[in-house]
Order: C-alpha cells, then structure tokens, then sequence
C-alpha cells in the first residue's frame, strides 16, 4: 500500500538517504558539517546519531579531498554519497569529478566503476551570497562519464536520490536550494521512473514549456496564469538533465508545435542552449516559432537585492509565450 | 592543545643501509633485510632495468607513443612492491610501470597506455594495482578512500601510494596526507624525489627541509630513505607497512633518488642540467650497489647472475612480442565504457560511427 506523508523536499532527501543507508551497509555519507549537525541544511539529520559516525561522518574542509576519497571507496566497494556544501564549494573538487569520477569506468573497460552520488545544493532564489547560488549544472551535463539530476519535487528528490545511490554510475545530484522546504503530500516510492525520464507535469496544446529543478514551480504558474488568459501550456520537468530524455522532450513539443525553455542558469553555452539546439534538429518541421528561453543573464550571479533581475519569472516566461507567432496576434 | 612534533620527524640524513660500492653501512638505524628478500629484489631490479631499457627502445621504434622511464630509480620501484602483502593496493603513477610489473603486472598490459590502444590494460582488480593516469597527486586522494573503505571493514589492508616529487606541490598531496591522518587511514605515501619535475628542479617546487618533513603540518610521521639503496627501502617501507597496519595511521617516506633519462623520449633534458650532474649519479646506480653487496657476501655468482640475465630478457622478448601486434581498436569501446548503460544519445552516436566504418569497408 503506498503511503502518503506531507513533506519537505529536504525531509524527503533525508529519508532517501537513511532508507538506502538501511537497506545497504556498503552506502556511505560524508561532507562538511554532515554529522552531529545534519549538514547547513539538516538533510543528513540524524543519520549519525542513528547509524553510527562509521556511516554518516564529518570529512576536513576539502572538497577535492572529499570526492578523491570517495573514488577510492567506491574502488573498494563502498556505495559513497557525498555532499558539496554548496555550488561554488565543489569547484575545488573539479578535476576530481571530470578527470576521474567521470572517466575511470572508460578508462579501465568497465573493470572499476564509480557507483558514487555528489550531492550539490545549487541554484538561487534565497538572498544568498556570492557563491551560495550557482546554477552549475552545464559543467557537469558537458562532461561524458556523469548523470547529472535535479528533481523539482519532494517525491522525485526521493524517488531520484534512490536512483542515483542505486546507480552503477556516478551522479551529480542537483538540489534546488530554494525548493527544500516546500511542503507536499509524498508517496515515498524507490521504484517510480528513474534516472533518464522526463515527466509532463501539465497537460496543455498550445505551447511547451521545457524546465527543471528550480525552475519547475515558475514554468507550472506560468501556465497556471496562462491558463487564465485562455492558453493552454504544457509542462515538461526534465528531471533528469543527462541522460537527457530526448522521447518525452520531442513528443511534447511536437504535440504543441511551440516551446519555451525555462532555466536559471546563465543562457550561454548551457543546459537551455543545449535543448534548444536538440529540439530544433529533432522537431524542425513540427515547430510553427522559433524556441525562446527564458534564462538567466550571462553575468555574474547578483547581490541578494538584485538576483530577482537574474531568475525567471512568470512574466517573463508569459512574455515569452506571447512571442512565440501566435497567428491570431 | 599542541602535541610534540619530534616523533614525526625524519632522520638528519637518508637512511643507508649499503654505501654506494654495496659496503654494508656501520651503525645503521635498521637491520639488513635477509639474503632471500634481497636475492628476491635483485632479480626484480634486474628485469626492471630491462623492461626500462625494452621500452625506451621500442619508443624509437614506434611501437609506444612515448615512455616515461624509471632508469635509475628501479630499487624504489621493487621495494614499493615487495614490501607489500596480497590484499593490499599499490597506487602508482605513470613512472612506475616497473612498481605495477613488480607487483605482478604483464608489462604488456602495462604498457597498452602508452602503446595508445587504450587508457589502460590491465585489470586493477587482478593484482590490486590501480590504473595509471597523467594528472599528478589525484591517485593520492583514491588511495586513502580504498584504505578509509578496507579499515571500516575491518581488514587488514595498507595502501602504497606513490608520486613524485613535483606531485608534493599539488593541493591533493596535502589534501591527502590531511584526510589519511584524520581518519588513520593505512596509507603509505611514497615520493619518489627525483630532483625533477620534467625541467624543474626541486628548489623551485620547495624550500622545505625535506619532503618527508612536509608530514608534520599533518601529524604524518615522515622517513628519507636512499632511493638508490635497495636495502634501506625494503627496511624503511616495509616499517612503514608494518606501522599503517598496525593501526599508526599514515606514513610518509621520500627517497633521494634521480631520474636518469629525461622527462620522457620527447623531453630534451640537455636544455635544463648538465651531463655531469648526471654523470655522478651513475656510480651510484642501485642495480650495480646491490649486485656488488650480494656477490661480496657469496650470495651472487656468475651462474646465478646469468640466470638472473636471462629471465630478464625473457620479459624483454614478450614485450617485444606483445607490443609489436598491430591492435586494431575496435570504435565500438569508444561508446561501450562511458556508462553501464550506453545513453540514447550515446547508442546513436556509436550507429554513426559503425556506419562509418562499415560504408569505409571496415577500416
């Protein structure tokens, strides 16, 4: 019987580690600050308490250290999760990830995998400083060798990050900072469609918007309001960034002849460009406009009193759709 | 709290246990191995110095792309396998072709990396051996994980871990000693201080004391060994094994050795030190030091350094050999490894490029 609970995204996050952390003794989480405190943003809470600091512990201030260290567990048998305490906190850790996370089961033949999951708390949208609010995820989606996710639920947070702890593979797991503490009713269900599986999260006919991760609630209340005005938007949450859901993606746009993607970060060379580009090879003749982004400016991510010039908003996206050569405008 | 930092420090000098000509050492600060561990080390410096020489020949062949040799630096590289157990892991760069062949390695395989078939040809797990990459110190990091995973398990595993002296300016090296020593990690880090980081010398890298005295900013015991002393490595890393497995922590060891050749066949070593620099270090060769200790002490004669000879040309011939069949890569791996399940994207990739070769007429 499937059992339903209101939950946050970050108690959904939390429960998905304990419960793969129950279900497999190989699982292990480590970080700065995971222990006794829970990480900045409780999502390890409790797990040393309850499982022992042998498999929730507290690593020195050094994030190469810290993924270097779990490549080599997960040499020897060890399913580690590791959390970057911030976006911009994991640059140290980039020749780590790209040279050696991503490469080691090509480079040996399949012979050494990684079965790793880097936990990432990225994007803005909560009045954090500088470095607190990167949208990284265009580095990560760039480097052959990784699964890059970012759910937009709770129930996806779950249900992903079982996934990803499950994988063979190492995964960048994406979790959109400013929706940790949403609250939702929540079927805690390891087995829903995983990794590489976009979902509609709304019907419509009219157009499709393309998000993920933070920008999912902004592209859903676009369409809420457009809904309103008398179009009717389709949502599509990629969930899964790579592997890249090529099938759903296509199928919706086709179906509306008409996209715009949503996405918070910077709009050059990245995740949204990408889609874009994809879409356009793949549905040239189904689209009646070109595709618009709605994305972040290529700047350095602003001071608190101005990141709302920086992330997409539902005006912008609701623009956007109107520029999309409706033939009755 | 401060804790003395006497305990971590390393001896004054390099441990000798045999002066250059192979003369036992008076009052050494550790005993002589016993006569089979050395005879053991002997023909393994042998073949190692063959496999070296077999290389850098087959290099101007064309048969590798390029080889980075250990000429020279050979009695570090046995001892770094010797001193090890079955279960534990040996880390090594991509000098220490010689270490992974000690430790059981086919050179064949070994040498696939070089040989440009693929990144890499042997299986770690087989001899528990990593795989061999370029960048520098990052082996380090992996060695504590397998050590922190196997002590959590409670088994008895030590991890050899190796780099060069360069390496030790890498943020990962201090990450490393820094991570091992917090979680006790049985790790032996083991730099091969060879006085050059291709064309810069160690004082550019480092205005230390020593690099074994880079362990007390992280309660690391640190030793300096003779790197060209056979001796005094099984002596110092095989106390340094004994102590990570005894549940001391981590142990640094840094052997004062040279890099004979240059960088690799496609460095130019003349544009950065002189024939003379290298020319005394050719008397202190640990090929020719521990073959005059062991004929002076009658465990060494004609016939059995003939033996010795002959096994090492054996390896030689199969390199030549192996390393000589044409490898056609097949471009099928190229999609096959990047995950356990190829993505959509990468299946149609691979259909390109198994068109490509089938409309080329397989070529």
């Amino acid at each position: 019987m499937p059992q339903f609970e209101k939950l946050t995204m970050a108690q959904a996050l939390n429960r998905a580690l304990r419960d793969a952390m129950a279900d497999d003794p190989s699982v292990v989480m480590f970080g700065e600050d995971v222990g006794p405190l829970g990480g900045v943003f409780r999502i390890t809470d409790g797990l040393t308490a309850e499982l022992g600091e042998d498999r929730c512990f507290d690593t020195p201030l050094a994030e190469s250290g810290i993924v270097g260290m779990a490549v080599g567990m997960a040499m020897n048998g060890m399913r580690p999760v590791v959390e970057m305490q911030f976006d911009a906190f994991a640059y140290p850790a980039f020749e780590q990830i790209v040279s050696h996370v991503a490469k080691m089961r090509n480079r040996t033949r399949g012979r050494v995998t990684l079965p790793m999951v880097i936990r990432v708390p990225y994007a803005g949208g909560i009045g954090g400083v500088e470095h607190h609010c990167d949208s990284s995820e265009s580095y990560y989606a760039h480097t052959p060798g990784l699964h890059v996710v970012a759910p937009s639920t709770a129930a996806d947070a779950y249900t992903l990050l079982r996934a990803a702890i499950a994988s063979p593979d190492p995964v960048v797991f994406l979790e959109p900072k400013k929706l940790y503490w949403s609250k939702e009713e929540v079927e805690l269900d390891a087995d829903r469609p995983g990794i590489g599986t976009a979902a509609v999260r709304r019907e419509g006919t009219d157009a499709t918007l393309i998000a993920y991760g933070p920008s999912v609630p902004v592209a859903l209340e676009a369409a809420e309001v457009a809904a309103q005005e008398g179009r009717s938007l389709q949502v599509v949450d990629l969930r899964s960034i790579v592997p890249f859901d090529d099938a759903t993606v296509c199928d919706a746009v086709r179906s509306t002849g008409r996209a715009v993607v949503v996405a918070e970060a910077t709009g050059f060379a990245s995740v949204s460009s990408e889609i874009v580009a994809r879409v356009t090879e793949r549905c040239f003749h189904s689209l009646a406009a070109p595709i618009r982004r709605v994305v972040g400016f290529d700047i350095p991510f602003p001071p608190p009193k101005l990141e709302h010039f920086q992330l997409p908003g539902v005006d912008r996206v609701l623009d956007a759709v109107d520029d999309l050569q409706w033939e009755d405008s | 709290m401060t804790r003395d930092p006497d305990h971590l420090l390393p001896s004054d000098r390099p441990v000798t246990l045999m002066d250059h000509r192979g003369v036992a050492v008076e009052g050494a600060a550790h005993a002589m191995p016993a006569p089979e561990a050395l005879l053991t080390a002997f023909a393994a410096l042998v073949t190692g110095r063959r496999i070296n020489d077999q290389a850098y020949a087959l290099v101007r062949q064309g048969r590798l792309a390029v080889y980075p040799s250990s000429h020279g630096q050979e009695a570090c590289q046995v001892a770094a396998a010797q001193v090890l157990a079955d279960g534990d892991w040996l880390f090594p760069t991509y000098r220490d072709t010689v270490a992974a062949v000690a430790r059981g390695v086919d050179p064949v395989e070994v040498l696939v990396l070089l040989k440009g078939d693929w990144h890499s040809g042997y299986d770690p797990s087989e001899h528990h051996v990593a795989p061999q990459a370029t960048p520098l110190a990052t082996q380090l990091l992996h060695a504590v994980g397998v050590a922190h995973a196997a002590r959590l398990r409670g088994e008895p595993t030590v991890v050899m871990a190796m780099c060069g002296d360069g390496a030790t300016s890498e943020g990962d090296f201090h990450e490393a000693l820094n991570f091992a020593a917090v979680f006790r990690a049985p790790v032996v880090f083991f730099v091969q201080n060879n006085e050059y980081a291709i064309s810069v010398p160690l004082a550019r890298q480092s205005v230390a004391p020593s690099l074994a005295h880079k362990g007390i900013g992280y309660g690391v015991p640190g030793e300096r060994v003779d790197g060209n002393d056979t001796a005094a490595l099984l002596a110092v890393l095989g106390t340094a094994v004994d102590r990570a497995r005894a549940g001391e922590g981590p142990q640094l060891v840094e052997a004062h050795t040279y890099r004979m050749q240059a960088h690799t066949n496609a460095d130019d070593a003349t544009r950065y030190r002189q024939d003379d620099e290298v020319a005394a270090w050719v008397e202190r060769d640990p090929v020719t030091r521990l073959e005059a200790y062991l004929c002076e002490h009658d465990l060494l004669d004609d016939e059995r350094l003939a033996a010795f000879a002959a096994d090492a040309e054996e390896v030689a011939a199969a390199m030549r050999v192996g390393l000589s069949e044409d490898v056609t890569p097949d471009p099928a791996d190229l999609f096959a490894h990047v995950y356990a399940v190829p993505t959509p994207q990468l299946v149609e990739q691979a259909a390109l490029v198994a068109d490509e070769v089938a409309r080329e007429g397989g070529h």
